[in-house]
């Protein structure tokens, strides 16, 4: 780990006052269970590291129903796994952080955490950037093992998955998020908070070095039927292999509108748009989740090792669907 | 001298039960020290510096940058230029200053060229080998081609496991403390009274300088008997700078270079009549330990199961990658898999529950009796007949239920060891051993058999392990061989003890000595109890002099009068019941029985406890754990604990152990056990998949990969 700065501030002016402009002069710090951990491997070295953890307004978890969830970035999963509005409401959120199967990251990450965590790709883990070559320029990902790679979005150069958890459950359910920075705030959607980097230096998301995310807002659910489903290969700690997060607004049985989000398939939380719109004005059953299964993955173009992952797609946005409409987990 | 046996098993009071682990109350509450807690005054930390390559040649090093560093008390290079070095990871150069933080900034200021090299790191693929292969001669046994022309059925397959590692929680490493002329090794080890040579010779100094600590160890698993090269390292650095050093690896270099097991792979060709009697075995089997080649060993493969007519061959594959150590039951865990895989697909051939398979077989084993009663018994407790149905079963639903078998067999017998026993005038007890508790139970187990012959509560035992030279020598924690070492050396110096205390006694209770005897804390005369001493009274005949005696065990000693202390060979049976979800792959655990032997049990708790640990450990091995390996690079893919993937609770599923209790395994007193019941549960559990889903998944670990792989070739569940 190389030496830095600590900073904990109790304000979110003080903590963008000490932020810098560039990701090489401040990181910030909030459940630590990801930027300790590159830290060690040097694969983040911040002059200064900005705990937020202090800051009161990020904190905690509020639900009213006429306005939804507002979820502070510094809340950690365990709050929403435990939180009685969440569970009946938002099953795909709980399900999905349920899913990070690490007391440890449930008790100390945090939901902002999860959105901003970096690629848990093992060649960018060891040091080799998100686009690793080798010294003959060959790609790494495309000719080794790729097999917990992407199968979606994967045309550019970025072949690693997006590591959140919570992104496509979020998008989903039509969340916005909002961030803060000197020059005041501003609110967008969480769909629209992912990016595919396209250089080393980018990030997965649209933060800037001087940002910092500081709540999530989930609207009401209204009648919303949603669920998330994971596919693992370990029930102890593990990173997923495949999440499918759906949201169904169904109407006398048939669906008015539906939101289908796969995780851990791309760069970024993938939006099965088609796949969704396939499903309007039909009654859920067996087969219209299957047609919605193999629709979300119509364009996958598997790598060389990870032709199993669009199966896996396949299948989990089937039972999500499933699970959504008969309420299971 | 006495006759050394155990006390008959109407008699025991103590031997046998559910006793709880002496070292379990400090283990829990974090009293208990392990070497990587060990913190000495001044103590410097060690880094080293590591090859990024897998096989390279030094071309030049500069430490200056390093040096000049505050805080930095010394750099040596271990590898400079000229040296080639065969795997990444290695050790280049070594650091010690004041703080771990410091040591690291300062390696990273170390410069190294290096020439690259041709490299070679995945062996999964013998046809990708090239010059890298080093076949071993073909062995032959009857007419293997002719058996296969007369067999009635004929099964080919391609099997294979993959390297794991040892993958201890406490990382291998030491705390060296060098002060004047005399070493002390803060090791974590499993080789307490082997260590002090490996670190005198190659530093020079007298083994009688060198001395040994440890008293909690977190894990070894066969790759913690040497000093390593790491270790001497330490010490020199601890030499040069006058201080005490502290080295403890990565968790990386932990994976990749203090251990793993080799790969085994192999083509099998298997024959058997229509009745299903096994006749022919033919395999070419390949695998790596490293740039040695190795792999597998051939000697038990077939495994168990001994087939009159085969042919075998065996191809080591030399990669570039960290060296093989003993893995808990070296060879056997890989070729059980294989062995059982092939023939599980040929009794699926022959339309035989492979269950009626086995039995039908057992002749070709060494213990076709025990296995036959072990299986009959593991079948109750999986109700195996109830629940199987062959393979290929037309059930709803994408789940799928399977049952899979396989079966082991072990050494075990005692290594030589010597105990020093002493019982002082006031009547304590000490039994002193330079043994170690691997998280076995050998501390309880030697408390157990000395409060056994004394006739006195365990906990009134001090047993002391874990010092070299202090206390006598005892082997290493390898195959399975302590508990028969230090429960014969202890009873042995228990027997003697008694022996000499009875002369001190006898007279004052005007019997002969051999009218004696030690039960429920008195010595009393045989069948007339109330003519008797408390041990109190009876030790405080010695005076003022503590009685001090020794005993030992001497491996190959098959002498008459060593009578039945310990024995070797233990069989061992295995089931599992896997749910293997057809449409994502994943394979669950729901159920395995263990059925275990291993001679007269010491304590019942602990031999539970080891069979537990071990089915955790083969559970994850068949389903997620597997070394990854970057062929570009050469480098380690999966060195942390987020990607090497060991089994939680959650995927562990019933375990149902028994231990073998018949009084004829008892007879032949103790044996080991660490190793047997690891051997079995990946042959077992892919079986049981296989059953499921009524297609091979060839190669572990089953993840579902593979799994959904296995079904697409067979024309898929799925669509």
């Amino acid at each position: 780990m190389k030496a830095f700065e600590y900073a904990s501030p109790t304000t979110k002016e003080q903590a963008i006052q000490l932020l810098g402009a560039q990701w090489e002069e401040a990181e910030v710090l909030a459940g630590g269970t990801d930027l300790l951990s590159l830290m060690k491997t040097f694969g983040a070295t911040p002059r200064r590291v900005v705990d937020i953890q202090g800051i009161r307004e990020f904190q905690g978890i509020d639900y009213i129903a006429s306005s939804g969830l507002r979820l502070g970035a510094l809340a950690t999963l365990s709050e929403l796994i435990d939180h009685p509005a969440a569970q009946k409401n938002y099953p795909s959120l709980v399900q999905a952080a349920g899913g990070v199967r690490s007391q440890q990251i449930q008790s100390f990450g945090t939901i902002g955490g999860d959105l901003c965590q970096r690629p848990r790709c093992w060649y960018f883990r060891n040091g080799l950037g998100y686009f690793p070559k080798d010294a003959s320029g060959q790609d790494l990902v495309r000719q080794g093992e790729n097999q917990y790679h992407a199968i979606l979005g994967n045309s550019g150069e970025a072949a690693f998955v997006s590591a959140s958890s919570l992104g496509p459950p979020l998008i989903a359910l039509g969340a916005t998020l909002r961030i803060f920075s000197k020059d005041g705030s501003r609110e967008l959607p969480v769909a629209e908070f992912f990016r595919t980097p396209q250089q080393e230096s980018d990030r997965e998301t649209i933060l800037n070095p001087g940002e910092i995310l500081g709540e999530i807002h989930v609207p009401p659910a209204g009648q919303v039927l949603n669920a998330t489903y994971e596919v693992r290969e370990k029930e102890a700690l593990d990173w997923p292999l495949v999440t499918a997060s759906v949201t169904l607004k169904l109407n006398e049985g048939k669906v008015e509108q539906a939101r289908i989000v796969l995780g851990h398939v791309a760069p970024i939380p993938w939006n099965a748009v088609q796949a969704a719109k396939g499903l309007a004005g039909k009654a859920i059953d067996e087969d219209t989740a299957a047609e919605a299964g193999a629709a979300a993955v119509a364009g996958a173009t598997p790598l060389s090792r990870n032709g199993y992952k669009v199966q896996l797609a396949r299948v989990a946005v089937k039972r999500a669907i499933l699970n959504a409409v008969m309420g299971g987990a | 001298m006495p006759e050394y046996r155990w006390p008959d098993r109407n008699e025991r009071q103590v031997l046998g039960k559910r006793v709880s682990r002496l070292d379990g109350p400090d283990k829990v509450t974090g009293k208990a020290k392990y070497t990587s807690d060990v913190n000495l005054a001044g103590t410097l930390h060690a880094k080293f510096l590591r090859c990024p390559h897998a096989h390279a040649r030094v071309t030049s090093i500069d430490t200056s940058a390093a040096e000049s560093l505050p805080g930095v008390k010394a750099v040596r290079v271990i590898q400079g230029p000229g040296k080639e070095v065969q795997w990444s990871l290695d050790d280049i150069a070594v650091v010690a200053a004041v703080d771990e933080a410091t040591a690291e900034d300062a390696v990273r200021r170390i410069a190294v060229e290096y020439e690259v090299l041709p490299h070679l790191v995945n062996e999964d693929d013998l046809g990708k080998a090239g010059d890298r292969t080093k076949p071993a001669s073909e062995q032959v046994k009857g007419d293997p081609d002719q058996a296969f022309q007369d067999a009635d059925a004929v099964v080919e397959g391609e099997y294979g496991i993959p390297v794991i590692t040892h993958c201890c929680l406490e990382p291998h490493g030491q705390v060296i403390d060098w002060s004047g002329d005399t070493l002390t090794a803060y090791q974590s080890t499993q080789n307490i009274s082997g260590m002090a040579n490996q670190f005198a010779q190659p530093l020079e100094i007298p083994a009688a300088n060198v001395s040994i600590v440890q008293d909690h160890v977190g894990g070894g698993y066969g790759s913690k008997f040497g000093a390593d090269s790491w270790g001497l390292e330490t010490a020199r650095l601890s030499r040069e700078t006058g201080r005490p050093v502290r080295n403890f690896l990565e968790r990386d270099a932990e994976l990749f270079v203090a251990g793993v097991r080799p790969s085994g792979f192999a083509r099998i060709k298997v024959g058997a009549k229509k009745d299903g009697t096994l006749t022919a075995w033919e395999a070419e089997s390949w695998g790596t330990s490293g740039l040695s080649g190795g792999g597998i060993s051939m000697q038990v493969l077939p495994y168990v199961i001994n087939p009159p007519n085969v042919r075998k061959k065996h191809t080591g594959i030399a990669t570039n990658t960290g060296p093989a150590r003993a893995w808990r039951a070296p060879n056997h865990p890989q070729t059980c898999w294989l062995t059982f895989a092939a023939l599980d697909d040929l009794a699926a051939r022959l339309e035989m529950d492979p269950l009626d398979f086995y039995l039908k077989n057992l002749n070709l084993t060494e213990r076709p009796d025990l296995y036959r009663k072990q299986l009959i018994r593991a079948e109750e407790l999986m109700g195996w007949r109830k629940k199987w149905r062959p393979r290929g079963q037309e059930t709803t639903g994408p789940v799928k239920q399977g049952l899979g078998l396989a079966f082991h067999t072990w050494g075990g017998r005692g290594h030589n060891s010597t105990a020093r026993l002493v019982v002082d005038p006031d009547g304590s007890v000490s039994v002193s051993m330079g043994t170690q508790d691997i998280g076995t139970g050998t501390t309880t187990v030697i408390a157990m058999v000395a409060a056994e012959t004394f006739g006195l509560p365990v906990n009134s035992i001090k047993v002391n392990t874990g010092r070299s030279p202090d206390y006598p020598r005892s082997g290493p924690s390898g195959g399975s061989t302590t508990v028969g070492g230090v429960c014969a050396a202890t009873r042995r110096a228990c027997q003697l003890a008694l022996e000499e205390l009875f002369e001190k006694v006898a007279p004052r209770l005007g019997v002969e000595p051999s009218e004696l005897e030690a039960a429920s804390g008195r010595i009393r005369v045989k069948g007339k109890p109330f003519r008797s001493l408390t041990w109190k009274q009876a030790a405080s005949r010695l005076g003022v002099t503590p009685l001090e005696v020794t005993g030992r065990n001497i491996s190959a000693s098959r002498r008459a009068s060593d009578g039945k202390l310990i024995d070797s060979g233990v069989a061992g049976v295995q089931m599992a019941e896997v749910s293997v979800d057809t449409e994502t792959g994943v394979v669950k655990m729901k159920k395995f029985v263990a059925i275990q032997d291993c001679g007269l049990i010491v304590n019942e708790k602990l031999a539970d406890s080891q069979v537990y640990g071990s089915l955790i450990m083969g559970i994850s091995s068949a389903l997620t754990e597997e070394r990854i390996m970057d062929e570009r690079t050469g480098s380690l893919l999966n060195g942390e604990m987020e990607f090497y993937k060991l089994a939680g609770l959650g995927d562990i599923g019933q375990l149902v152990v028994e231990m073998w209790k018949d009084a004829e395994q008892d007879a032949r007193g103790v044996i080991g056990l660490g190793e047997p019941p690891v051997i079995a549960p990946v042959g077992a559990i892919g079986n049981a998949v296989a059953n499921a889903i009524g297609v091979r998944v060839p190669r572990a670990p089953f993840i579902p990969r593979r799994v959904l792989a296995a079904l697409e070739e067979k024309g898929g569940l799925y669509a």
